[in-house]
Order: structure tokens, then sequence, then C-alpha cells
């Protein structure tokens, strides 16, 4: 069985009707423990009950190609590519799809396995439109990969000739269909992972299709632009809205000021576009790379990473405070973070009533913009017209984001472009820059280098231990390593779907200075409970809504974290591909490991931060100032399509 | 009762003979594993196609620990060329509903489902009304027929329109809202059907034939038809004859007797099983209609001498292009490969070696596609191909 326990399954919705507790599994699940023996090939092994006959052969390092499987993903079984030999059944079976519950037989590559594959492959490419060479995905494509093992040398059953208009209404996501497979692993995760449904198939037999509602343009669906799909694609019948022609074009342009801000995921992830094993940072070696490549300056996300706790955490402070000591009863708790624009977008078409508890903090990625072309452009004496701002992100839905009509606040789009990890990886390889054997060099000031709590920004959980690492010291006045061995609040990380934490609050400090105009005392703090929550993938987010929606145990929460792709920012739909389980693990490893090595590990403490309280926001957090340009609202969407 | 333009022709069916209730109070008084017993070695097999030994499928049910348990009727009947469900549901739905009941009592369930044909939903008032007239007599409901503890009810399930929404699988997704699209097998349903649990799928007829037995025993039933293939059949025929409609025929019977006996003898070849089935020459009219020999879910389409074979492989290709699911590569494309193949035929244009590759892909789409639909579109085609080769070559 895939091994997708932070995912969520499939629901039957009249199942609920009939009997509400019914999960999907099969049932071989049941009896845990029991062995079976099986041969594959000729070789004998005993597997766990149940084991899929893929997960078999896995083990014993045989290969069985696979097409429309995904270990995040259900079972499909559909694509065919997968079919074994199994001793006495008349037809091939999908080793994807076959659970052992006996003895068996197999044999992997027989004569009629590989006319089988042989054929799907053919029909699969019958139905294909585009040649490798000027596709996106040449080099890391799945079916391209078995067409080359598997000597397709033409096109057996005719071949696509006339393209179908490519959608690429959407900011983030581009659907180009005539490179489609029908594998439905893009169906898959927006109904059973992100439980968004914005992808479905659409009619039978060979008019099969995969298709929005209606089959309306991208750029109109309740789409939340988290790029799960993307990332799920075997093909290149998805992918992220590029923006790396505008970026060289801004790069190649003497006239103009290009800085790039970097996310903390990224870092984690880039060495995989190099061949790296997934989890190897190459932080340091990319800044290197990114200046060689003529950016002008270098600028670390979690700068206003650290800034998004501070205003994220005064907000919350406030909202509790009118909420437990003045009485207000209007006021929207528990407190939503507002970071991730997948989940934003997500709130905003699913949950509109519920738009006040978002945080009105901006993400990190736009309080930089904001910040660059004011700040950094008084500072440096430059005009903020001749700044491009570009932001590497993790995230297909941060293109989205930097586009909304709002993200203004400098006078200016604040964010010109969203590069994903892929794109520059691909920009990298443009340039010849090799950056896993770069020199190391250093962020730029005036924003300086990572905390640790910026950094874990990229993982779940990562904003939540954040935002309680400076809460905690700035309400009690204690280390929170006093409190948390380490300082690592390890309650609140882990890839579960849902996780809810208790803070207990036992005595109070004085009140810092930055907050001094804002609560006159901790007092009503103490003894209290800081109640908060995180989930990731928009399929969880679900889950914590509807069980605040009926008064449940989130409703009673203080702050909530959501994310809206799986295992956080890292596991982004701008990520490389492939992603597992076991891939976002190691980035999730590279990232924690790195927030220990770095002196400051609270965003209170990053100096940058305070300085630009002292130089530029000077009526502090949450003050007039920052409201202009470090908050946002947001569009209640619902769920009408254009 | 119903009326409904289907007649049976020529012979009496068995089910007249069969009054309501008789085979219910007979299986109720028996222990369960003695109604499982009974319906296994009369060896009774699945009237829907497939042919798999209803006993052994009920004990498989019964076996699992899990509740609660369902019993389905497949009243999907889609295969072309089949209608004697439709016969069965109008005049002894009676019948079928008892079968239901005693699999309900034999497996442990509580419930039953009729999934009706989207066409038939003229039938639905009457099926209800037969619900609830048993109910009233209390052949279904509560503590039926007085045994305490023996809880059935039966719901009837519109279709959704497809003719893979017949394959049972694709039936429990589309009862259950879903696209009807095949799962994959194992589980097979009846350790994990609908609402993933346990789930008996079976046939209008063979629920039918259930309750026969009870009351006629099972010597009775394995005197008639052959020692594989037990038991009178129902076959659907049509096409080029001179008496279609419903019959009753013992299992074995030869080509050639039933065309004798429908006023079909000059036909050129017969296409067994509808359109998944096999298309049988006429050298091969003494071939016995059983699960041994030619395999059947009762279509029999007669096919006259002045027939073009191209154009019955073209419809039958035409069907599956329109009917596959679209889910697994070989049936989504291979049949409009195989259809476009035909239309080459028909045009003269097919090459030796295209219709070569086309035969290697329709063995592939036997072996390689996710369920039966995919696995048996080409049969037709590839009996026609071995058996009317000059009527094919050359054009
Ligand atoms: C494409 C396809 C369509 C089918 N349609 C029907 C149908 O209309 N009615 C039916 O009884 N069985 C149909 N079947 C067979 C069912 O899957 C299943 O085997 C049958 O309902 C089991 O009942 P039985 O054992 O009583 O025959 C179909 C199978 C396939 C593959
Ligand atoms: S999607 Fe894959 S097979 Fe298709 S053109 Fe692109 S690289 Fe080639
Ligand atoms: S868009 Fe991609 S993931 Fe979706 S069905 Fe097509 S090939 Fe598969
Ligand atoms: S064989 Fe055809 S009908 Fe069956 S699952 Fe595959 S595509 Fe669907
Ligand atoms: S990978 Fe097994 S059927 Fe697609």
């Amino acid at each position: 069985m895939a091994d997708n326990t932070c995912l969520p399954r499939r629901r039957a919705p009249l199942s609920q009707l009939f009997q509400p507790d019914l999960p999907r599994e099969t049932p071989v699940a049941d009896a845990i423990g029991a062995t079976i023996g099986v041969t594959i090939d000729g070789m004998e092994t005993k597997v766990p009950l149940g084991t899929t006959i893929l997960e078999a052969a896995k083990s014993m390092g045989v290969r069985i190609p696979t097409l429309c499987h995904h270990p995040d993903l259900e079972v499909a079984g559909i694509c065919r590519i997968c079919v074994v030999e199994v001793e006495g059944q008349k037809t091939l079976q999908a080793a994807c799809a076959y659970p052992i519950t006996a003895p068996v037989r197999i044999k992997t590559y027989s004569k009629a396995v590989r006319i089988a594959r042989r054929h799907v492959l053919d029909l699969l490419l019958s139905e294909h439109c585009g040649d490798c060479y000027s596709c996106i995905r040449n080099g890391i494509c799945e079916l391209q990969q078995l067409a080359e093992e598997y000597g397709v040398d033409g096109f057996r059953f005719g071949h696509v000739e006339e393209p179908v208009a490519i959608d690429d209404s959407s900011f983030s996501i581009v659907r180009d269909m005539n490179k489609c497979i029908r594998c439905r692993r893009c169906v898959r995760t927006s109904i059973d992972v992100q439980e968004v449904g914005v992808l479905e198939a659409m009619n039978r037999s060979n008019k099969v299709e995969i298709s929005t509602f209606m089959q309306k343009p991208l750029g109109n669906e309740i789409c939340i632009n988290c790029g799960q799909c993307i990332n799920r694609c075997p093909t290149a019948a998805l992918y992220a809205n590029p923006a790396l022609d505008q970026v060289w074009k801004a790069l190649d342009d003497p006239n103009k000021h290009v800085v790039i801000q970097t996310a903390p995921s990224p870092r984690a992830a880039m060495g995989e576009c190099f061949g790296l094993a997934p989890g190897t940072s190459v932080t340091y070696q990319m800044n290197t790379g990114l200046k060689r490549m003529g950016f002008d300056h270098v600028f670390d996300t979690n700068f206003t990473a650290d800034l998004t706790i501070i205003e994220e955490g005064t907000e919350l402070v406030l909202r509790l405070y009118k909420a437990l000591v003045e009485g207000e009863t209007s006021v929207a708790l528990p407190q939503f973070t507002s970071c991730s624009p997948g989940w934003v977008k997500y709130c905003e078409h699913f949950y509109p009533e519920f738009i006040p508890n978002l945080s009105t903090a901006k993400s990190p990625q736009q309080m930089f913009g904001a910040l660059i072309k004011t700040f950094y452009a008084d500072k440096l004496g430059l005009d903020p017209k001749n700044i491009v701002s570009v932001a590497l992100m993790p995230c297909s839905a941060k293109k989205f984001e930097c586009n909304r009509p709002e993200m203004v606040d400098s006078g200016y789009q604040d964010v010109d472009f969203g590069l994903t990890t892929r794109e520059l990886g691909k920009m990298f390889h443009q340039a010849g820059l090799d950056v896993p054997t770069m020199p190391k060099s250093d962020f730029d000031d005036p924003f300086g280098g990572a905390t640790g709590s910026g950094l874990i920004f990229g993982a779940t959980g990562g904003v939540m231990e954040s935002a309680l690492r400076t809460v905690i010291e700035l309400v009690t006045g204690r280390k929170v390593e006093s409190i948390f061995e380490q300082g690592d609040i390890i309650p609140v990380r882990g890839f579960e779907g849902v996780r809810y934490v208790e803070v207990k609050i036992p005595d109070v400090g004085p009140v810092p200075d930055i907050l001094k105009h804002l609560v006159p005392n901790w007092d009503w703090l103490k003894g209290a409970t800081l109640k908060v929550a995180v989930a990731h993938g928009t399929a969880n987010a679900k889950k914590v809504m509807e069980d605040i929606k009926h008064g449940g145990k989130f409703s009673h929460c203080h702050f909530i974290e959501f994310m809206a792709c799986p295992g956080g920012c890292l596991g982004g739909g701008g990520q490389p591909i492939p992603t597992s389980k076991e891939i976002r693990a190691a980035r999730a490893k590279a990232i924690y490991s790195e927030d220990h090595e770095l002196d400051i590990r609270k965003s209170y403490e990053n100096p940058a931060v305070v300085k630009v309280y002292e130089e530029f926001l000077t009526d502090g957090p949450c003050g007039h100032k920052s409201h202009e340009l470090l908050h946002t609202h947001y569009v209640a969407r619902g769920k009408h399509i254009e | 009762m119903s009326t409904d333009a289907i007649k049976t022709q020529g012979n009496t069916l068995t089910f007249s003979a069969i009054p309501a209730g008789e085979g219910l109070r007979k299986a109720l008084a028996m222990p369960r594993v003695d109604i499982i017993d009974m319906v296994r070695d009369s060896k009774l097999k699945g009237r829907g196609g497939a042919g798999f030994p209803t006993g052994i499928k009920w004990n498989f049910a019964a076996a699992e620990k899990r509740t609660p348990k369902y019993v389905m009727c497949n009243a999907d009947e889609g295969e072309p060329g089949t209608f004697k469900d439709r016969l069965i549901l109008s005049e002894y739905a009676d019948l079928v509903m008892e079968g239901m009941t005693i699999g309900g009592r034999a497996i442990g369930a509580s419930l039953g489902l009729i999934y009706l044909r989207a066409e038939y939903a003229y039938l639905r008032k009457h099926l209800e009304d037969t619900i609830k007239r048993r109910k009233a007599e209390n052949l279904l409901g509560q503590n039926i027929c007085g045994v305490e503890g023996f809880n059935f009810n039966i719901m009837v399930a519109m279709g959704a329109g497809a003719y893979v929404c017949g394959e049972e699988t694709a039936l429990i997704e589309s009862l259950e809202g879903f696209r009807g699209e095949p799962r994959n097998r194992p589980p097979f349903p009846v350790v994990s059907g609908f609402l993933n649990r346990p789930s008996v799928v079976n046939n209008v007829e063979t629920l039918a034939w259930v309750p026969c037995i009870m009351v006629n025993g099972v010597d009775w039933f394995k005197s008639i038809g052959t020692n594989n293939s037990t038991g009178h059949k129902l076959f659907s025929v049509s096409g080029d004859c001179e008496k279609p409609g419903v019959y009753e025929f013992p299992f074995g019977i030869t080509v050639a007797d039933l065309l004798k006996e429908v006023g079909g003898s000059d036909a050129k070849a017969v296409q067994i099983g509808g359109a998944s089935g096999r298309c049988v020459p006429k050298k091969d009219f003494e071939r016995r209609l059983a699960f041994e020999d030619v395999p059947t879910g009762g279509s029999v389409i007669v096919i006259g001498p002045g027939r073009d074979m191209l154009d019955l492989a073209h419809n039958i290709m035409d069907f599956f292009v329109d009917e596959s699911c679209g889910q697994c590569t070989p049936c989504r494309v291979g049949n409009d490969k195989l259809l476009k193949g035909v239309e080459m035929l028909k045009a003269g244009t097919c090459s030796d070696e295209y219709l070569d590759e086309l035969k290697g892909l329709a063995n592939t789409m036997q072996v390689a596609s996710k369920c039966g639909l995919g696995q048996s579109s080409s049969v037709a085609l590839l009996s026609i191909i071995e058996h009317f080769g000059d009527e094919i070559h050359g054009r």
C-alpha cells in the first residue's frame, strides 16, 4: 500500500450517508504481521500480507516501470505499463494494484509483458503531440524515459500532428493537454490530496480529457495555484507558468537594478537539480551563482519571515488583548497564518466567511517586495522604477500572489517575478553555473543573513515554531531553551496532517520596548494556555476548518498555521520533480539542521529586523507604516466561476 | 406484473411454475450453511456472462467477518442483444427479490440493491410496488416469515447510463456516486464491495434461479444442462431469424438446434454473448452453448447470409469505442485503433502487416486491460478475422 500517512484518502460522499466512519482502504491491511512468500523472476522473498507486487519487487531491487502510480497517491492501476505475469492468472496483472495475499510466482519481463508494455507506450504516443527537444520536461519526463527504455523507434499506431490550444490563463499553472497521458495523477492530487477538485476526468473512452470545471480556463477556476498537480505530473502536460525569459531580459538590461530574494525551501532542494541527493543544502553556493548570473543583490527571504513573525505575532497579541482584556466580541479568533498564498486563496474560495481570521500580515515574499522598492531604494538612492524584484520560491502560487492587484503598496508592483526552484535550476544550467561546486558567499546587506526562525518557515510547523519561540520569550522574559530543549519545539514538527499543541505560560515578564505602546503588561496571560494547531495540505486544512465551523476543539485555538502544500513549502509546487514523502523528509532535515547551525534563532533578535524598525517602520509593529506596507486585505471569492 | 413488448417465444419458462414465497420459506427453514451448500451443489453459475459459481461467491461473502454486507442485483443489462433480464424483471420480479433475500440470509446481509439500467426506468415503479407488496406479506422487512431477527430490505437504484456500469465494480462505484469505472481486483466485491463492505453482485437471472433450486431441489437442477453448466438458461435471440424473443433452453444446446427453434437455420454466423462475445461461423454450428464450449450471458444475434461481416465488426468496434470507460490505456486507445483498422479493411487500405500489428494489439488488450470490457472488446473482431478471411481481404 502506498505510504501516504501524511496524506488523506479519497472520501466517498455517499458512504458518509450510510456509514460515516468507513475508510476506503482495502481490508487486507487488517491482518497485520502475517507474511507471504513470493517468487519474483525466480528469486524468493517474504513480504507482509497486502504488499503490492510493485513494492515487493522494489524491495528485491527489481524495477517495474510505472506511469499512473505515485507514492503519494491512491492506487489507480490505469496506465497498465506495470503489468506482470502472475502464475495461474489468465491475464497480466498491474503490479502497482495487486496486493499479495497468497503465495505467488511472478515474472516481470516475460515476452508477453514486454510486448504489452511496448503496446501501452505505442498507444500513449499515438495520442501525444509534441517533440521532446522543445519540451519543458525534456530529460525529466517519465514517458520519454520509458519510450527510450523500450526502444520506441516510430509511431506504430499513428501520431497526433495538430496540437490543441494550451491554457496559460493562470499566472501559476500552464496546462498543455497535448502532452497529457491521462494517468490522472493530477486528478487524484486535486481531489484526494488537496480536496479542491479542480481537475477531473471528463468523457469516456478515447475522448477522455482531463478537464477543469466546464472546461473553463484555469485562471478562472477555483484553483489555489499550489502546483501539487505539477509535481506529480509525469510529463509536460502541467508546468509552472515560466518567468525565466523575463528575468533574463531584466538581467540583460544595463539600466535595471535586479535583486533576488531567496526563500528557505529552494536551498534545501536546488541540489536536486544538479543530481545531488535530496536534503543537500546549497544555500551559500547558490548566492555565488546568483551574483555571477548578474543579480545585483541577493537577499534572504528569512529577513521578512522574521518580520512576518513580529507583525503576525503582534497582531495575535492585539487580537488576544482585545478579546480577553477589553472583552471585544467581534475579534476573529483563531488567527490564521497568511504566508501561504495557496492557503490564502483556498480560504478565499472555500471559507470566505473566515477571511477576518486570516492575519493581515503579508507573506514574507510580499513584505520583502514592498521594502525593496521603498526602504532599500531610499537607502541606495535608486529609482524604484528601475528596480526589478525577483523572488526565488518553492511555489507556483507565489507567481499569482505577486500579481495580485493589491500588491502594489510601494507604488509599483512590489514583486515583479516569482521564479520556481526548477526555473532557477534551468537558468543555472543555461549559464553553465555548476552551483554545488561554487565557492560560498553570504547574503547581501542591508537585510543580512538568516535566523533559524525564518529558515524553518520552509517546513510545516515552522511558522508556528518561530512564532512560539518569539512569543514565549517576549511574554515570559525567559529563554525558550529553558522550556524546550535546545529551543526545538518538537510538538509542532512532523508530517502528520494536523497537529494540535497546548503551550502553558506559567509566568510573565515585563513587556519589551517594542510592544510597550500596545499592551501595558502581560498579567492577563499569566497561567494561560496557548492553544495552537498546524495543518498542511488543503485536505487537512479542510478538516480543521470543518471542525472550527462545527465548534470543535480547533475553534478554541488561538493561532493556526496553514500551509497549502503537503510538508509545507519544502513540498511546494515549484520544487524539483519528483516528490515523495522521503524526499520531503530529507529536505525538512536539511532545513532543521541548518537552523541549529545558526547563531540567531529567534525572529525578534534578528539585528536587521531591529534596525528596520528603528530606521524605517518607526511606529513599530502593526503601526501605521507597517500597515501601509506590510499588511494587506483579502477577497471573498467563494466558489463562483466566471 | 408490468406489460412489456418483450415476450417469450415457443416455450414456457420454468419461472412461471414457481410460486412466490415458497423458495424463500424453504430456505428460511434451513441453517445458513445449508443454503450455501445447496446453491453450491446445484453448480449454479452466474448468468451475467462470466459464469462464476454462485455458491462459491456467496461462501466467500459469508466467510467475511466485516459487516454490514450487501446483496446487489445487477439489472444493468447493457450487453447488445440481451433483453432477458428485462423480461424476468417485468414478469418474475418476485423470484429475483426472493433470490436476493435468500442471498441476504446466506451471507448475513440486510440490504439488497437493484441497480436498474437507466433505460428500464419504466420498470422502477413495478419493482417498488413489488417490494411494497412483499413487505406487506412479510416476505421483506423485519423478522421475515416469522424468522426472529432476519431483516432484509431492497432498494432500487437507477443506473447511470453506461454499458460499463454493468461490470460489477463499476456498478459499485456508480452506486457510490462516482464515475462508473471498474476498480482494481483484488480485492473482489465479496471482500470489499459497496462502501468497502463485503458485497455479492449477481445477475437478475442468477438470482431468479435460486428460489427455483430451493423449490425443486438440487438434483432437479443438475439433471438439466451439462455437467459443467447445469440448469436452464434464458437466451435473448435477435437478428436474422423468424422468431426473435426470449427462450429457455438447457445449457449444452448446439447452435444449430437453437437456430432451428428460432427459425434462423440459413444463418452464416451467430454472434454469441453480445458485442463482447465471439462470432461463431456456420462450420462450427455443432458447438454447444455452455461455459465449457461457447460461453454466453444469453445474447444470440443471428447473422443472415446477406450480411457483410465487416459491417458487423464495424458496428461492434464502434460500440466499444463509445463505451470504454477510458481509464486504462489498452482499452481507451486500443479500441479506436481497431475501429480505424476495420475502416481501413472496409476501404481496402489495410496492409497484411498492419493487420498483424492490430492482431497483436488486440491480444495485448485482452491480457492487459483493467476490466472485462477491454479484455473482450476484440474477441468478436478476432473471430471474424479468423473465420471470414475471404470476406475481409482483398477489397
Ligand atoms: C463490460 C461489462 C459489462 C457487464 N454488464 C453486465 C450486465 O449488464 N449485467 C450483468 O448481470 N452482468 C454484467 N457483467 C458481468 C458482471 O461484472 C458480473 O460478473 C455479474 O454481474 C456477476 O453476476 P453473476 O455471477 O450472477 O453472473 C458485465 C461485465 C463487464 C465486464
Ligand atoms: S512530455 Fe515527455 S514525451 Fe512528451 S514531448 Fe515532452 S519530454 Fe517528450
Ligand atoms: S495532466 Fe499530467 S498528471 Fe494529469 S493526467 Fe495528464 S499526464 Fe497525468
Ligand atoms: S478495460 Fe476499458 S472499460 Fe475496463 S477499465 Fe479499462 S478502459 Fe475502462
Ligand atoms: S503504474 Fe500500474 S497501472 Fe499504471
